[in-house]
């Protein structure tokens, strides 16, 4: 294995916060007492809470540690399907922590925040432009927040015909956030499956397509990595029942400047601005997850919306019909500079560049495995492609052995398990940012990974060992939970 | 473009591996209608150097704190955030990683958010924490959700004095399943008024932020004690956790849900966000809560580590029965109020919040002196209510004129508050600075 | 997981579609899920249980089983009103896994109609239908 990126380090042991320090000690600098002393009701006060107290230097050597413990995207190939986990620009970062963004007060008045109005304005319109739709809110905090957003806005425009649907149509490759944002707005989902080709029919959808269904959420390119090609005919089915087309976009990675989904059918879409648009995922967010409509439904979008008039921007709450607020303020603006940063650094011929690239690269990992993997459905995929364990099960070998021993050779694991369509999956998207050298050795890892397990599958079994801890005995954890210590 | 590796080369050896002449047959499987045609109209794209410039120019247009005097909190504080929080929460072993779906690769922002998770749970005297949500406004909204699907009623109570944004957004969660909420108005101390509570049988929870908007430390012991004894949950939202370095936690006095924003804890403003959705319950009730959860494991050798855990509460499993639709929530923001609590220790945390006690009692007394009025006189913490002498609007035009934001004026969402001013005094602002705004409102 | 050889599927029992068995005991019958179930499923982590007292109908849902990345629903082999619960199950739920028909019993019901008890499928029925899963 000395070829691979993984191998051995030193790496250190470092207790919990409170198995260190001592009482007394402080690792921040306490501001300047220059009042008095006030009167204040004892009955109120308590004990404060039973932090232990570290010096600054024990604090920075703790997470220094801890974070010795992970593997981002900076690390290594983080081939995570559905999950487009693409290179962070630096730049981006700096200019998010700018003090006049992260020292603005979110009430101020309108004249003291023209920077980040006129910022959250431009990156409405990129987006709209990017997505083909016309109108966009950046309110929502993550991707599954999106996806509420829009079936609170499907959900109002039902009612504002005078018509609640009790029904939703969710595919059998969505997603888990689907049906959940969907029974927040109390839509039953309909499962619908895909077809042998892993796409769906038009016919499936007619047939379930009824008056009292809401509409029908859709991902694509969908979970399997592939378009969905009747995208517009079922688009048309549903239109055709009064239904409205949700356009689940956690992947639309594989297609910016490609197809944009508001010229096809799809009348709500909700974007992934840390997975397509480049902000990092913070080990689990924040992310955003900014809704995106077509005119019909402008009016439904949550309140503030930005108004631009004359290069002034503004906050409107004047929308009578509007779903209302889904965050307290405006959405993880934070967040938002680094998209607005990416977008504008990219421009449309490099986003649509990208796109291409994250579909090669996936297509050249598909040419390279198909004979290595069971290749659940081989047709050309986009970003992503899906394998299953189907070969090596009669070694006695599963997914989880081969995603464990990958993380030995130092790259991180493909998303497992999911779609829940294909038994065993191994889900690959590598993203435009890796290199053709960095594949060809996720590549050969993956070859050496299958031998061994022809040859010692013991070697399978008993990954990871280069890690800071081997597998985890998750069962016990959940029969006897310890959350807190 | 610097971040796309590719070179002709490349491209073209990858395509000869797959079997394709160009990029554009990548793509072959999408219909010709579905195509794009034509180019994005975007701005043609920027250099760094570019970039750097036309971001400074929007930051500068800001009125952040380093011109302004900003006396406005409202469920967004400015306090001091030490450089290791930026620092630590900077490393890209921790930003540039996905949710800790592998364990073995993950172990640093597992065993963190396990101990953001104790952290919290302590703060708020509570059993058990989640790995955060996303914000205040959501929390108290999945806390609500939480105490009907525990007490399958129908009906939730939420006090007037909960933060008015807070309240829109939970009517927004609420609407279309059409659960019931009623609202508690507030005395003339500034805390809620429980009086008409014994018309209400059939509350899954009552609400009550504390300090709740107007500052004013609420009695949660006997809103608590009156709660349980109508059956239903007490849930206690709040904006400023710093507060509990120094009063009774929620936990202490009997919440059920403790939930709210914990962006004061070492997360910058932000214009609003990301913040910090803080949710914390007790034991039993662990399997309805929403969220993450990060426990304790053993791993193949016997070493401690840590693992996501009672996943199937969530939606990837329990799919349209899952207790929440969240999937990322706010791991970062999660991690840099650990490093913050962990830098201000037991010790810190204690003075710190009694300095900001104080600082905001000598403000409220210097006004007192000069004749304006305080209208809620129960014990604040930050936070206070002020009524200015006639011509108010035209004393916060002047003030803003001087670079000073003299508070958040109430009537927007408490129409009978017309002319009163909610003010926001944390360690960030010097006796000086106070001292200025108490000149400007006397002249 | 084992194979269809291995599984043990006691003749003292009836057997559910839902993989649930029934014993008869006395006036009442005891519930569990069958030997392939719990092998299906993995190592049990969760029982939810019904309150005693509740009643359900043949077919009806009454708890749910878990493992670490799976929930699976329970179903009633009869209709009936529940007169215990196993609460062994809240402190080792492994023994679902373990003894799947004994210790790891689910619920005793007091059955509304003891007929129903003849619709289910006897061990050769319920391993000719495992055989078709294969």
């Amino acid at each position: 294995m000395t070829d691979f990126s993984g191998t051995t380090g030193l790496i250190f042991n470092e207790p919990l916060l409170w198995e260190k320090g001592r009482k007394g000690r402080t690792g921040m600098s306490l501001p300047r007492r220059d009042v008095g002393t006030y009167a204040l009701d004892e009955s109120l006060c308590g004990d404060g809470p039973d932090f232990p107290d570290l010096s600054e230097p024990e604090v920075a050597r703790h997470y220094v540690r801890l974070s010795q413990w992970n593997f981002g995207v900076d690390s290594g190939l983080y081939p995570l399907g559905s999950c487009t986990m693409k290179y962070n620009p630096k730049l981006n970062e700096k200019m998010a922590s700018l003090q006049g963004f992260t020292g603005a007060h979110p009430l101020l008045p309108a004249e003291l925040s023209q920077g980040a109005l006129r910022l959250m304005f431009e990156l409405e319109r990129l987006l709209a432009e990017i997505t083909g739709m016309d109108a966009v809110s950046l309110q929502p905090a993550a991707g599954a927040h999106g996806e509420l957003a829009g079936m609170l806005i499907i959900h109002a425009y039902h009612k504002s015909n005078g018509a609640a649907r009790s029904k939703i149509i969710v595919p059998d490759t969505a997603h888990g956030t689907n049906p959940a944002s969907a029974a927040l707005c109390g839509y039953k989902p309909v499962a619908v499956k895909s077809n042998e080709q892993g796409v769906l029919s038009p016919e499936a959808v007619a047939e379930i397509m009824d008056s009292e269904t809401a509409g029908i959420m859709i991902t694509n390119p969908n979970t399997l990595g592939l378009f969905e090609r009747s995208i517009r005919e079922i688009a048309e089915i549903v239109h055709k029942k009064g239904g409205l087309v949700y356009g689940d976009g956690a992947n639309m990675n594989a297609v910016m400047g490609i197809v944009r989904m508001g010229d096809i059918g799809v009348d709500v879409q909700h974007l992934n601005l840390h997975k397509t648009f480049s902000t990092p995922h913070g080990g689990g967010g924040p992310g955003a997850g900014p809704v995106c409509v077509k005119k019909n439904l402008e009016k439904f979008l949550p309140v503030p919306r930005i108004i631009e008039n004359h290069g002034a921007y503004s906050l409107s709450y004047d929308s009578a019909e509007s779903i209302g607020k889904i965050h307290a303020f405006y959405g993880n603006f934070g967040v938002m500079i680094k998209a607005y940063g990416y977008i504008l650094s990219m421009g449309a011929e490099s986003l649509k560049k990208a796109s291409q690239l994250a579909v090669l690269n996936a297509n050249y990992i598909k040419a390279k495995l198909k004979d290595v993997f069971h290749l659940a459905y081989d047709q050309p995929c986009m970003h992503e492609c899906v394998f299953s364990d189907k070969l090596q099960k009669q070694n006695g070998v599963t997914t989880l052995d081969i995603a464990k021993r990958l993380i030995d050779y130092g790259f991180h694991p493909p998303t497992v398990y999911f779609p829940l369509v294909v038994s065993g999956s191994i889900m690959i998207e590598p993203t435009e940012t890796e290199s053709k050298e960095d594949i060809d050795q996720f590549v050969e890892a993956c070859k050496a990974v299958v031998a061994e397990a022809k040859e010692n599958p013991e070697l399978l079994h008993a990954a990871p060992t280069r890690t800071k801890v081997r597998r985890l005995d998750e069962t016990n954890a959940t029969r006897h939970p310890c959350l807190t210590g | 473009m610097r971040f796309l590796p590719h070179t002709d080369e490349d491209i073209a050896s990858m395509l000869q591996t797959i079997g394709l002449a160009g990029l554009d047959d990548l793509f072959a499987v999408i219909p010709g209608p579905c195509r794009f045609q034509g180019k994005l109209n975007l701005p043609e794209p920027m250099t760094e150097w570019e970039l750097r410039e036309h971001m400074t120019r929007l930051s500068d247009s800001m009125a952040a704190s380093r011109g302004y005097k900003v006396f406005m909190g409202a469920g967004s504080y400015e306090h001091h955030i030490p450089e290791t929080v930026t620092y630590l929460t900077g490393r890209s072993e921790f930003s540039t990683a996905y949710t800790p779906y592998q364990p073995e690769l993950s172990q640093g922002t597992l065993q963190a958010i396990y101990e953001y998770q104790t952290l919290v749970a302590r703060l708020l005297g509570m059993e058990v924490a989640n790995a955060s949500l996303y914000d205040g406004a959501s929390a108290l909204a999945e806390a609500l959700l939480m105490a009907i699907r525990i007490t399958r009623r129908k009906k939730v109570a939420i006090s007037r004095l909960i933060n008015p944004l807070y309240r829109q957004v939970v009517r927004t969660y609420l609407e279309p399943t059409g659960y019931e909420i009623i609202e508690f108005g507030y005395d003339t101390h500034g805390l809620t008024d429980l009086s008409t509570l014994d018309a209400h049988n059939d509350l899954a929870a009552i609400a009550v932020q504390s300090p709740n908007f107007l500052g004013v430390v609420e009695p949660l012991e006997s809103i608590a004690r009156k709660t349980h004894e109508k059956k239903a949950l007490a849930v206690v939202a709040f904006t400023e956790p710093l507060a509990y370095g120094i009063l009774k936690s929620p936990g202490k006095l009997g919440a059920d849900i403790a939930c709210g924003e914990g962006q004061s804890l070492g997360i910058p403003q932000w214009f609003g966000g990301p913040g910090l959705g803080m949710f914390a319950t007790r034991m039993s009730h662990v399997r309805n809560m929403p969220g993450r959860l990060v426990g304790q494991a053993v791993d193949a050798g016997g070493k401690r580590g840590f693992v996501l855990t009672l996943a199937t509460r969530e939606q990837h499993i329990r799919r349209e029965k899952a207790t929440s639709n969240i999937c990322t929530n706010h791991s970062l923001c999660a991690l840099a109020s650990a490093v913050y609590m962990a830098s201000l220790g037991g010790s810190g945390i204690r003075s710190l919040a009694r300095l900001n006690y104080d600082k905001c009692e000598y403000l409220k007394a210097e006004l007192k002196k000069i004749g304006c009025k305080i209208p809620f006189a129960a014990p604040t913490f930050n936070e206070f209510v002020v009524e200015y002498p006639a011509g108010a609007k035209t004393l916060y035009a002047d003030l803003l004129k001087k670079n000073i934001v003299a508070g958040l004026p109430l009537a927007a969402h408490f129409p009978e508050l017309e002319g009163h001013y909610l003010l926001c005094v944390t360690e960030t602002k010097t006796k000086d600075d106070m001292d200025a705004l108490v000149k400007g409102v006397r002249q | 997981m084992k194979k269809m050889s291995e599984f043990r599927l006691p003749d003292d029992v009836r057997y559910s579609e839902d993989h649930e068995w029934a014993r008869l005991e006395g006036d009442a019958i005891r519930v569990g899920i069958s030997d392939y179930a719990q092998d299906q499923l993995g190592d049990i982590t969760f029982v939810g249980m019904p309150n005693v007292g509740d009643a359900f109908s043949q077919k009806q849902e009454f708890g749910t089983v878990e493992s670490t990345k799976a929930v699976s629903e329970l179903f009633m082999p009869i209709g009936g009103k529940v007169l215990e619960v196993n609460e062994a199950l809240e402190e080792s739920p492994g023994l679902v896994n373990e003894d799947p028909y004994g210790r790891g019993w689910l619920i005793l019901v007091k059955p509304d109609n003891p007929d129903e008890f003849n619709s289910l499928m006897t061990k050769g029925d319920y391993a000719k239908r495992l055989k078709g899963a294969e």
